[in-house]
C-alpha cells in the first residue's frame, strides 16, 4: 500500500512538473530593444515624417514600438507585422514603397535618369573629340601660334600703342 | 560661332532617329513634370473646404461595427479625429461626449470618432478613461483621413443633412456651447 502511495506521488509530480514545463515553453520571452529595432528602423510615423521609428521620440512612436513588442511576443515575424502596419497605418509607413501604380516612378526614374545622363556625356564628349580627329590641324611645334583673325591683330595693335604712350 | 567642318568620310549621324529619341525624352520628362505638379497641387489643397460635398467613406469601429453613407443619410454628422497620444484632444473628449449625449435621443445627429495613426489598445483605454459612447473606429490605413486632407489631430468635420460640409475646426473645442452652436443652425427648426 505505501508503495502504490509513493508511486503515486512520484507520478503526480512527474505530471505536475511537465505541465509547468509545457506552460512555461509557451510563453514567449519579452523581445529585445534590438528586436524591436531592428523591425521599427524600416517604419516612419506620419505624425513625425522622415524619422524612423526607432529613433523617433514621440509618444505616438513609443506606441508603435511597444506594439511591435507586443506581436513579436505573440510570435508574428518581421513580414508579417509589416504588412499589418500598412494595412493599419497605409502604405507611407513604409521607408521604401511598394512597387505598384505611381510607386513605380521611385524605381524607373532615377536609373532612367542616369542612363540618360551616361548618354549625353558620351554624346558631348563624342562631339567634342570628333573636330580634332576629323581635321588635319597639326600644329608646328617650333612655332608659337599665330592669330589669323585681323580684328583680334587690331586690338593687340591698340593695346600696344596704348602701352608705349604710358 | 563658327562651325568646324567634319570629315567628308565620316558618315551622316541618323538624324530621325535622334529627333524622335529627343522627342520621346522631352515628353518624359514633361509628363514627369506633370505628375510632379499633380502630386504637390494635391498636398497643397489643404482640407476639403465647407459647402463642398465630403469624401463617402466606410467607419468600421472598434466592436466591428460598419458605418456608412447609409447610416449617415439625413443626418447631421460630427466627424472628429483624434489620438490616445494627443494631448489637445484630450480638452474636448468629455465635451463631445456630453454634446453627443444630448443630441442623441433626437436621432437625426450621428458623431463619429476616427482613431488617427493610433494603436487600437491605446484607443479604447481613452475611449475607456472619457467614457465615450459615440461610435470609434480606427482610420484604417489612414484613407479617411487623407481623403479630408486632415493636417494632423484633434480635428473635427460637420456634415449637414445633405452631405455638405458645413463646418471645419482643426484645433479642439473649448466647450460645448461651441460645439452646440455649430450643429443647432443644421437641425432647422
Amino acid at each position: 500500500m505505501r508503495i502504490k502511495i509513493i508511486l503515486l506521488s512520484y507520478l503526480l509530480t512527474l505530471v505536475m512538473g511537465v505541465t509547468v514545463v509545457e506552460i512555461v515553453s509557451a510563453q514567449q520571452p519579452t523581445p529585445s530593444d534590438d528586436q524591436v529595432n531592428e523591425i521599427a528602423k524600416q517604419l516612419y510615423c506620419p505624425v513625425c515624417e522622415n524619422i524612423p521609428l526607432d529613433v523617433c521620440p514621440t509618444t505616438a512612436c513609443a506606441q508603435w514600438r511597444e506594439l511591435i513588442r507586443q506581436k513579436l511576443a505573440d510570435g508574428w515575424n518581421e513580414q508579417q507585422i509589416k504588412d499589418y502596419f500598412v494595412l493599419q497605418y497605409g502604405d507611407r509607413v513604409l521607408g521604401t514603397p511598394p512597387p505598384e501604380g505611381i510607386n513605380w516612378l521611385v524605381y524607373l526614374v532615377p536609373p532612367i535618369a542616369i542612363l540618360a545622363g551616361v548618354y549625353i556625356l558620351f554624346r558631348a564628349f563624342r562631339s567634342w573629340k570628333r573636330p580634332i580627329q576629323s581635321d588635319n590641324l597639326q600644329p608646328n611645334s617650333s612655332e608659337a601660334p599665330q592669330s589669323t583673325d585681323p580684328t583680334q591683330d587690331e586690338y593687340i595693335n591698340r593695346l600696344e600703342e596704348e602701352v608705349r604712350k604710358r | 560661332m563658327n562651325e568646324i567642318p567634319s570629315s567628308p568620310n565620316e558618315t551622316p549621324a541618323p538624324k530621325a532617329s535622334i529627333r524622335w529619341g529627343r522627342i520621346l525624352a522631352w515628353i518624359a520628362l514633361f509628363a514627369l513634370l506633370v505628375v510632379v505638379a499633380l502630386v504637390l497641387l494635391q498636398r497643397q489643397q489643404g482640407p476639403v473646404a465647407v459647402g463642398q460635398t465630403v469624401p463617402a467613406f466606410t467607419l468600421t469601429t472598434f466592436d466591428g461595427q460598419q458605418i456608412g453613407a447609409e447610416e449617415m443619410a439625413g443626418k447631421v454628422v460630427l466627424l472628429n479625429f483624434w489620438a490616445s497620444w494627443c494631448k489637445p484632444c484630450e480638452q474636448e473628449a468629455a465635451d463631445l461626449e456630453s454634446v453627443w449625449r444630448y443630441y442623441q435621443p433626437r436621432g437625426d445627429v450621428l458623431f463619429l470618432g476616427l482613431a488617427w495613426t493610433d494603436t487600437e489598445t491605446a484607443s479604447l483605454e481613452y475611449i475607456e478613461e472619457f467614457d465615450i459612447t459615440y461610435p470609434n473606429g480606427p482610420d484604417l490605413g489612414t484613407r479617411i483621413s487623407q481623403a479630408y486632407r486632415t493636417t494632423g489631430v484633434p480635428e473635427t468635420y460637420i456634415i449637414d443633412k445633405n452631405g455638405l460640409l458645413s463646418y471645419v475646426k482643426l484645433s479642439p473645442f473649448t466647450s460645448q456651447a461651441e460645439i452646440k452652436a455649430a450643429i443647432d443652425p443644421l437641425l432647422g427648426p
